[in-house]
């Protein structure tokens, strides 16, 4: 006589240890098979786009930060190119590689709190959580030299970027990226070629290419599953034309390609930093553009970025005034979530906490 | 090999040709579209040939206070390059447009958005609930007209 | 009045137990003090469990900082030794919750039934020569047996509790536990027929050479078996904190939730002293007689520490992934080994049925042989399956190509 069982419908979240912020995810169980998916935000929406109808624009550069809040120099970027791009400005040399450097080590902060936590899911007690943040603070404590703060930071402006860098800056760089290699292998070594984070990740919750395209994903997702779509070389903005870098794919699309993608875009954004610091010359830092902007009316622009987690862009209309009439903010985690039903159903409970790891998700940007 | 943003009048002498009756104006390098045909236009965009437009980059929704402009952003990964289509409803109550849920899998949360800010249903879209805000909110709040 | 032990007497007849029975028996009539004597030691036996178990939870809570490149307890007292007086005084505080849905008997007793189990164990293992609680002649099975009420513990634990995520745990962990078991009593199966007895004392003086020579498979067996019994990563599914938050402790708050972390700091404890006594002669050393317990507290320690070192460096395995570790590896392993050693003791023993030293030592390089052996077909035949064939990932792009 078969066993009779009942599905089981629970709540993951919104306070989990490991949904990488407020998110709550609806699941019926069988067991601990995964049959239905139903995602739930909104629990972060702080109605950015409508605050951004109220401030001027320099002042919602501070309202970006907080979007994707792991990786605030991106978002400021990607921001500060909508504007530019609104008023028709063109940033200085200095400020474009300045703009670079950053871009790049805030790439590298957010992939190591990405592979941290998506390690920690897995069941690590957080020793590659700890050897991740070890080189997460080093980055952070750059990011204090140069403008004070070391998570919202606020850095970049319409025009440039704010600071220029202080001169113990450059030999703090250096030493950061002397002792980054060995630290970094240190971690690689500690994760890669382990037995037991291969056999949970490889071949879990497959993303095929079509599919990825279909549903609007991008950055280091898109590319585990096999394209080689890279903002930053099918659109440069910024210093990104005259930078050499590889861009690393995979061809499988689980877990543990976005996972290895991550780890090696961290070895080519350090690539681009040493770059950034040969090419750069004195310079000015901000074009000159007046601290309360009126672009014309009518005009638009649609300002994007390669950010961390994919296609991170600004929908800007301005109607003349000193804010805009309407900011839009495409987010890539909120792109990224349509696959979720896709990659969990038929999965199990534990696979389903290190596909949302693999993904890389932030709550910040998701519900804005 | 960067990736061109196509001019309105190339798209606009395509898309009329496919789809009769459907573009309104092309300026600027973007494409404004009859609401009701929109479907059809971004169906042929995607499946032409010389346009392959794959990937959808984004829907938003601008509060015009007499109408409201609803702008699709999109990708061809193949053919690099992108484009603009607009669509114009007017009013402010009772707007519906055809959904591209069909066609691109990536319009699921955009769409719904759209629908819980701003108060634009999608006909055609499986599961048209509010999603930033909870059911049984009253009112959209990204239009103009709430505070 | 002086009171004799009698012939069938089954505690120890330590230096302790008699001061405390004669002079008792001064009093008392004879059968009442040795009722008291032996109740004196077991508290003695409790408080050193429920101390240790502190002590554990502090020296883990530092290992796993200093493995974590950070510090660990460091504020309450000399190296923050006094962290666990303190969590315990937290714990004392915190308000005793019984959610209302819940079974509220078994609720209640199941910290105790989880405490049981790990001061039963203590109760046949040697401290020292001649130096337990009780000369059990079926010491190894006594112990099997008292392991097992654990998984019904945990069960009472999911069952009582109604949360669905205490369930899911609970559930996980009585899978997991009775998979283990199988293994683990296989393994020492091969220790028994080696020493010729199941009486812990014996297995300790027959250990001219360290069973962890002499039977290496049994020992990894065990060891991966009892991490597993012990909910340890990377066996920790039944709690995983990233996934089911606490598992089938979720609702249990101060006292209780102290004595079930006091029951699995502890049972690491038990488990190692328990080992110590199967595999790493327990407390023989040099100057036993007097060191004996020094030994067999120091062994306990780098069992400890082992340990700790595993929970701190593994992820953890998937719950399928962990039964086929059990059914279709650890099985395997423990029955192959006793198969060899059933062999090797059939051909090596001598007409009484005693081993020599000289044997014990043929049989462990032999048993280090099968032992290789075996790890490197079971390694080729999960090699697929860990590791597929052919490039990890998609080549990498330079710039300038595209499409």
């Amino acid at each position: 006589m078969p066993i009779q069982t009942e599905p089981m419908t629970v709540n993951i979240g919104p306070q989990h240890p490991s949904t990488h912020g407020v998110f709550r995810l609806r699941v019926t169980f069988d067991g601990e098979d995964i049959l239905e998916v139903e995602p739930i935000f909104g629990y972060l929406h702080r109605g950015t786009e409508k605050l951004a109808e109220e401030r001027n624009y320099t002042q919602i550069v501070t309202l970006t930060d907080r979007l994707d809040y792991v990786s605030s120099m991106i978002n400021n970027q990607a921001y500060c190119l909508a504007v530019e791009e609104l008023i028709g400005v063109e940033v200085p040399q200095r400020a474009k590689y300045l703009r670079t450097l950053t871009a790049e080590l805030q790439r590298v902060a957010s992939h190591l709190m990405g592979i941290g936590f998506f390690l920690q899911d897995l069941g690590t007690l957080g020793t590659p959580l700890m050897y991740a943040f070890r080189l997460r603070e080093r980055i952070l404590d750059l990011f204090e030299m140069l403008c004070g703060a070391r998570i919202t930071v606020s850095y970049m402006r319409p025009g440039g970027v704010f600071f220029d860098a202080p001169d113990d800056f450059w030999p703090a760089l250096d030493q950061f990226l002397k002792d980054f290699d060995t630290e970094y292998k240190e971690l690689e070594q500690l994760i890669l070629e382990n037995e037991i984070v291969m056999v949970r990740t490889r071949g879990v919750s497959l993303l095929p290419l079509e599919l990825a395209i279909n549903n609007s994903v991008s950055g280091p997702s898109l590319r585990a599953s096999g394209s080689d779509w890279d903002w930053r070389k099918m659109a440069p903005y910024d210093a990104y034309d005259r930078m050499e870098f590889d861009i690393p794919t995979a061809t499988g699309g689980d877990n543990y390609d976005r996972f290895w993608v991550r780890i090696q875009e961290i070895h080519q954004s350090i690539r681009m930093v040493r770059q950034c610091i040969q090419q750069i010359e004195p310079g000015p830092i901000r074009a000159d553009v007046p601290l309360v902007l009126r672009p014309e009316p009518g005009a638009e622009a649609y300002g994007r970025v390669e950010a961390s987690k994919g296609e991170l862009a600004f929908y800007l209309v301005s109607d003349g005034g000193i804010s805009p009439y309407r900011c839009k903010v495409r987010s890539p985690s909120l792109m990224n979530l349509t696959t979720i039903e896709h990659l969990l159903v038929g999965w199990k409970l534990a696979d389903m906490i290190v596909t949302l790891g693999s993904l890389d998700i932030n709550l910040g940007e998701v519900d804005r | 090999m960067a990736v061109q943003q196509l001019t309105g009048e190339e798209l606009s002498e395509r898309v009329s040709a496919a789809v009769p009756d459907s573009v309104v104006a092309s300026a600027d390098g973007v494409l404004f579209v009859e609401p009701a045909k929109i479907a059809d236009v971004a169906g042929f965009m995607k499946s032409d040939s010389r346009l392959d437009f794959n990937f959808l980059n984004s829907i938003s929704a601008v509060d015009y206070i007499n109408y409201f402009e609803v702008v699709y952003h999109l990708t061809s990964m193949n053919k690099h390059h992108t484009a603009i289509v607009k669509t114009r409803l007017d009013g402010r109550d009772e707007l519906i447009l055809p959904s591209v849920y069909h066609l691109w899998r990536g319009a699921d949360f955009q769409e719904r958005e759209i629908w819980d800010l701003m108060g634009i249903s999608f006909s055609g879209h499986p599961n048209l609930k509010r999603i930033m805000l909870w059911e049984g909110f009253d009112g959209h709040p990204l239009r103009k007209d709430y505070l | 009045m002086n009171c004799v032990l009698g012939p069938d007497n089954i505690l120890h007849d330590t230096l302790l137990f008699r001061v405390i029975y004669e002079g008792v028996g001064n009093v008392l009539p004879c059968g009442l003090s040795y009722v008291v004597a032996g109740l004196a030691i077991m508290m003695l036996l409790v408080n050193g469990v429920l101390l240790g178990a502190g002590l554990f939870s502090w020296v883990e809570r530092r290992l796993i900082g200093r493995f974590h490149n950070r510090i660990g307890p460091n504020r309450w007292g000399p190296f923050g030794s006094l962290q666990p007086l303190a969590d315990l005084v937290k714990l004392l505080f915190k308000e005793d919750l019984t959610p209302r849905g819940a079974d509220r008997i078994v609720f209640a007793i199941v910290p105790v039934a989880m405490l049981a189990p790990v001061v039963l164990m203590m109760a046949v293992v040697p401290f020292a020569k001649d130096t337990a609680l009780a000369n059990l002649n079926v010491g190894v099975l006594y112990i099997l047996a008292v392991t097992s009420i654990t998984s019904i513990a945990i069960f009472m634990a999911g069952w009582s509790s109604d949360n669905r995520y205490a369930m899911w745990g609970a559930s996980r962990g009585v899978a997991i536990l009775i998979s283990y078991e199988v293994p683990v009593v296989m393994s020492l199966l091969g220790v028994v027929l080696v020493a010729g007895s199941m009486s812990l004392d014996d297995v300790v003086s027959a250990q001219t050479v360290p069973f962890l020579l002499v039977q290496p498979l049994a020992f990894f067996v065990f060891f991966a078996g009892t991490s597993a019994e012990l909910n340890r990563t990377p066996f920790d599914l039944a709690e995983a904190e990233s996934e089911i938050i606490a598992g089938y402790h979720i609702e249990y708050s101060g006292v209780k939730f102290a004595l079930i972390q006091a029951a699995e700091f502890g049972a690491v404890l038990t488990s190692s002293a328990v080992m110590v006594t199967l595999f790493l002669s327990g407390w023989s050393g040099p100057v036993s007689n007097y060191l004996g317990w020094a030994w067999f507290l120091m062994k306990i320690g780098v069992l400890a520490f082992i340990f700790s070192w595993v929970r701190a460096t593994f992820p953890r395995l998937r719950i399928d992934q962990l039964l086929a570790f059990a059914w279709k590896f650890l099985l395997p392993l423990s029955i192959i080994n006793l198969f060899a050693t059933a062999l090797e003791v059939y051909f090596l023993r001598d007409g009484s049925g005693a081993l020599d030293t000289t044997d014990l030592w043929i049989m462990a390089g032999i048993n280090f042989g099968v032992a290789f052996g075996c790890l490197l077909i079971f390694g080729t035949l999960i090699k697929e399956k860990v590791r597929p064939a052919g490039p990890i990932t998609g080549a990498t792009l330079s710039p300038g190509e595209a499409d």
